[in-house]
């Protein structure tokens, strides 16, 4: 039995994320050596239909896109979506809160209906999706845990609670005692609470926990004198696609 | 396309030695970043623009600041300034070494990818890597991370390196110019791998005042003339073209060429010495028309970023302080700026209103600066070797794209004027 056969795709995104498996650097020998890499666009010429785990990064923009994320799903035994712009929607979703004939007529003018375009989606919402690496950038943490697991033939474990559990470890003062707006107590944890480690917010990238304690959050924000207006402001940055289709 | 980021097609039809078709087509899904700003609060623009792009994040976010700063009349201190001249200095360095050493470097050495090199070429490829590194670890240090930083804030940083952090930072860059001049070296036993090809082109790029312009400057173009940076719309003339989800640009002629080999040609007198002995050996100097030396003149770069950032380190630990948040007076205003990220010249404007809200923003990306260069380039190359076989007809068009390292899905951000 060969190594598992393994392929990287990606729609409408930065490429950061495919990125952070380049900033493996000397680690990336060792994935190397687990894996046989077999479609990778952005790193080499050669393509094969046949693999067993897809790593796919980016949003779905457009109908083209749909059919080939299809024929993604079907090659592969394993679909990982790789960042938030694939496991929620990313950033990607800011222009869902906007009417879309207003963003299409301001980006392209009366060219508007030339360029194909509609609502930005997640890959979950046109194909099932077996796991998912969260983030805005992904980090190479995690994605070296979820790899070692598949390759174990493990499910991976993703941390089910909130930010503010990893802020506590990593002991930061809490932002909104300094004023500011965070996302942290409804976003799903496994980043280490980086963003505000290194001087910011929780801005959300990695979606909300399975049950967002929506009640903490607001006691929270009324003890700050902080508006709920506010908080769906930064809400619509990384908002899961899902829950925008809810409200629709 | 393969071996370059975002999604591009070329189209060659030759029929009886005749070129029936010849195009470069951009593909990639357009994204609505300036529609998405609309709205957004001062303090979330720089994390949106971000996200244009995953290897040159830190240039966004960088002109990103500038602008927003411009339009509220922020002023940053000097240490800031020369901090996040480091900090681009750490992004040049890592973007130019994933494009030479795992985008273009198999190309050269007739693998596939950069992951037989791993194996064909294992001493070079650590090489590769521990320079790729050194520039994350920088950038890290600096910026928080390489890819959607979050120290940079408008008006300084929000969190600051110790004397320490930046002291060994500065010793790391020191023992790293060895690898460095070996990259040189290694390029030069394989430039003869490039295609002969010249084409008269116009070039542009910032020019600064006394250094080798990254961070501010003043547009100059190698066809004569400077404009300060608010002029910025009379340089770059973006239009639409049918094939293509991303604009092009034009100038003095149908089309010009920003990036590293524009920086050259049009900074050469501020390399630092041991960049420019590097340069030497390639005869690489003013004015060079051969779009493969853009390569070249990324290697250059990578030396010249690290020799750079020792000289800024060693002034700004002369008197080094970790300074507080900066504090913003929110206000209406418009504002322009520009940087040279690693594929060029890149330009961000806003508009704000009085309660610090985005009401309109335009960003103008290098590669969509280049893209109607890169066909121009394109046609003259494939009329040069039309008689050739076909695989080599289609090796040395690719190698010709990706000689620009472009940034397909930077471009398609989009934008309509």
């Amino acid at each position: 039995m060969g190594k598992p056969r393994v392929a990287f795709f990606d729609f409408a995104s930065c490429e950061g994320c495919q990125l952070q498996v380049y900033n493996l650097e000397e680690d990336l020998l060792k994935v190397l050596d687990a894996v046989e890499v077999v479609a990778w666009r952005e790193a080499m010429k050669g393509h094969s239909d046949d693999y067993d785990i897809a790593f796919v990064e980016g949003s779905i923009l457009r109908q083209s896109d749909e059919l080939r994320l299809r024929q993604i799903r079907r090659n592969a035994k394993i679909l990982v979506a790789l960042g938030a712009c694939a496991t929620i929607g990313g950033i990607n979703n800011i222009k869902n809160f906007q009417e879309q004939e207003a963003v299409r007529q301001f980006v392209y003018g009366n060219k508007a209906l030339d360029y194909e375009t509609y609502p930005a989606r997640p890959l979950k919402a046109v194909v099932p999706v077996d796991f998912e690496i969260h983030g805005c950038p992904i980090t190479r943490k995690e994605f070296t845990t979820v790899l070692k697991a598949l390759l174990l033939g493990k499910k991976p474990e993703i941390p089910n609670y909130p930010v503010c559990v990893e802020c506590k470890m990593a002991q930061n003062i809490c932002v909104f005692e300094k004023g500011m707006t965070c996302m942290g107590p409804v976003t799903r944890a496994g980043c280490e609470a980086c963003c505000v480690t290194e001087g910011s917010i929780c801005w959300g990238c990695r979606g909300l926990v399975d049950d967002p304690n929506i009640h903490a959050q607001v006691e929270v924000l009324a003890k700050y004198g902080l508006s709920v207006e506010d908080i769906l402001r930064k809400f619509q940055l990384y908002a899961d696609f899902s829950v925008i289709k809810d409200e629709q | 396309m393969t071996r370059v980021e975002g999604h591009g097609n070329i189209h060659i039809k030759i029929r009886d030695g005749q070129v029936e078709q010849c195009q470069w087509e951009v593909v990639e899904a357009p994204r609505f970043f300036e529609a998405m700003l609309r709205g957004r609060k001062w303090d979330e623009v720089a994390h949106i623009t971000s996200r244009i792009c995953g290897i040159c994040a830190i240039g966004h976010t960088t002109v990103s600041l500038k602008a927003t700063e411009a339009a509220m009349g922020v002023d940053i201190s000097e240490q800031t300034r020369d901090l996040r001249k480091v900090l681009l200095h750490g992004e040049n360095m890592q973007s130019h070494m994933l494009h030479v050493g795992y985008l273009v470097l198999p190309d050269l050495l007739n693998v596939p990818s950069v992951i037989q090199l791993a194996n064909t070429h294992r001493e070079q490829f650590l090489m590769i890597v521990r320079l790729h590194r050194l520039a994350n670890e920088m950038s890290d240090l600096i910026g928080g991370r390489t890819t959607h930083p979050q120290r940079p804030v408008v008006g300084g940083f929000a969190k600051w390196p110790t004397f320490g952090e930046m002291e060994a930072l500065r010793q790391k860059l020191d023992a790293s110019m060895e690898d460095a001049e070996a990259l040189g070296y290694l390029f030069k036993e394989l430039v003869s791998g490039f295609p002969p090809f010249e084409r008269e082109t116009e070039y542009i790029a910032l020019k600064g005042h006394g250094e080798y312009a990254l961070y501010d400057g003043n547009i100059v173009s190698t066809d004569g003339g400077t404009w300060p940076v608010a002029r910025y719309k009379e340089i770059s003339n973006e239009y639409l073209v049918p094939q293509s989800t991303a604009k092009f640009a034009r100038h003095n002629r149908d089309s010009y060429m920003v990036g590293a080999l524009a920086r050259v040609n049009l900074n050469y007198d501020h390399l630092a010495p041991r960049a420019k002995k590097i340069a030497d050996l390639f005869d690489l100097r003013p004015i060079t028309t051969n779009p493969f030396m853009n390569n070249i003149a990324q290697v250059v770069e990578v030396i010249h970023s690290i020799e750079d950032s020792c000289r800024l380190i060693d002034d700004l630990l002369k008197d080094w302080v970790e300074e507080g948040e900066p504090k913003i007076s929110v206000k209406a205003g418009k504002g322009v700026s520009t940087v040279e990220a690693p594929r060029g010249i890149l330009f961000h404007a806003y508009e704000y209103n009085k309660d610090g809200e985005c009401i309109w923003a335009d960003c103008v990306i290098p590669t969509n600066q280049n893209h109607a260069n890169i066909q121009k380039d394109m046609e003259a190359l494939v009329l040069q070797i039309k008689d050739h076989g076909e695989k080599e007809i289609e090796n040395s068009v690719e190698m010709l794209v990706r000689a620009y390292d472009p940034c397909i899905s930077c471009s398609t951000h989009c934008i309509f004027l």
